[in-house]
């Protein structure tokens, strides 16, 4: 089964486009729970933890849905596109084939990274509010805490591209923290 | 009965798999058998290929339904080598 999977990917290439959808859509996910907690955090007066973990739970949740629709949705018609124009090529219908399986396939695996990316990286950031709701001892606030995970997310999403690209890994992830430290900054500027 | 030893078709498949992975696919799906192909031209979407199978008893048919899993179509019988079987002595 895996080993039917990986040469599934390996004939269409997916395994490219799923890393691509998984950044992509993980920064997302990372960026907008940044957002969401700078706001809390920067709001004038003290929001009650449910409603911070309530909404960003929310935002998650909806990251993870559009993720996985938006993705299905594109890849399905680009995949049947490509099966249709390798048929004419060839002059057979590929239904039946490894071309085929892989376009029906590929997009329920590539709508589940684009959907889960979002998803897991909001749940790792808002970890600190549940572990303080919890009653959890944190060095810092679930806020302050969160925020750092963001950031770290960010930072360790850039050093994967960077590692990806071939590039030096530290270049690329402090440029992800600079994205993420200029919208906080932004944000910052707006609420006080 | 007579078995084929050896069988040179042409094979016309689109770009993916490429050579290297069509043939290794092939060839984990049939152990027993030497393949071979040669690339022939390349078009936009497709290639036409000259592929050689080579073995004690070369199962023509799986292979082919092989090569029809992987995208591709037989156009021709190229080359066959077929042996008889040793006449039964009493």
């Amino acid at each position: 089964m895996i080993g039917r999977l990986r040469f599934l990917l390996q004939l269409t290439h997916a395994h490219r486009i799923a890393r691509r959808y998984f950044v992509t859509n993980g920064f997302d996910g990372a960026l907008t729970m940044m957002g969401l907690t700078m706001g809390f955090y920067t709001a004038e007066s003290a929001v009650a933890a449910p409603v911070v973990i309530g909404a960003c739970l929310g935002a998650a949740v909806a990251l993870a849905v559009s993720g996985l629709a938006s993705a299905y949705v594109s890849e399905s018609a680009e995949r049947e596109k490509e099966l249709r124009e390798l048929e004419q090529a060839v002059v057979t219908d590929l239904q039946d084939t490894a071309h085929g399986q892989a376009a029906r396939t590929v997009p329920v695996l590539i709508a589940t990274v684009n959907g889960l990316a979002p998803l897991l990286i909001a749940l790792f950031i808002m970890s600190p509010l549940w572990l303080e709701e919890a009653g959890v001892a944190l060095p810092l606030s679930g806020l302050e805490s969160s925020l750092v995970l963001s950031f770290l997310s960010l930072f360790l999403l850039g050093a994967f591209l960077g590692t990806v690209s071939g590039r030096f890994w530290l270049a690329s992830a402090l440029r992800t923290l600079v994205i993420a430290l200029f919208t906080a900054g932004i944000i910052y500027f707006i609420n006080t | 009965m007579s078995v084929i030893k050896r069988v040179v078709l042409d094979v016309l498949k689109p770009h993916q798999p490429n050579a290297l992975e069509f043939v290794t696919a092939l060839a984990d799906r049939h152990s027993g058998c030497v393949i071979r192909i040669t690339v022939i031209e390349v078009d936009e979407k497709t290639e036409s290929t000259l592929l050689e199978v080579q073995g004690d008893a070369v199962p023509y048919e799986e292979i082919v339904d092989t090569i029809k899993t992987l995208g591709a179509s037989v156009h021709s019988i190229d080359e066959v080598e077929v042996s008889s079987a040793e006449p039964v002595r009493d």
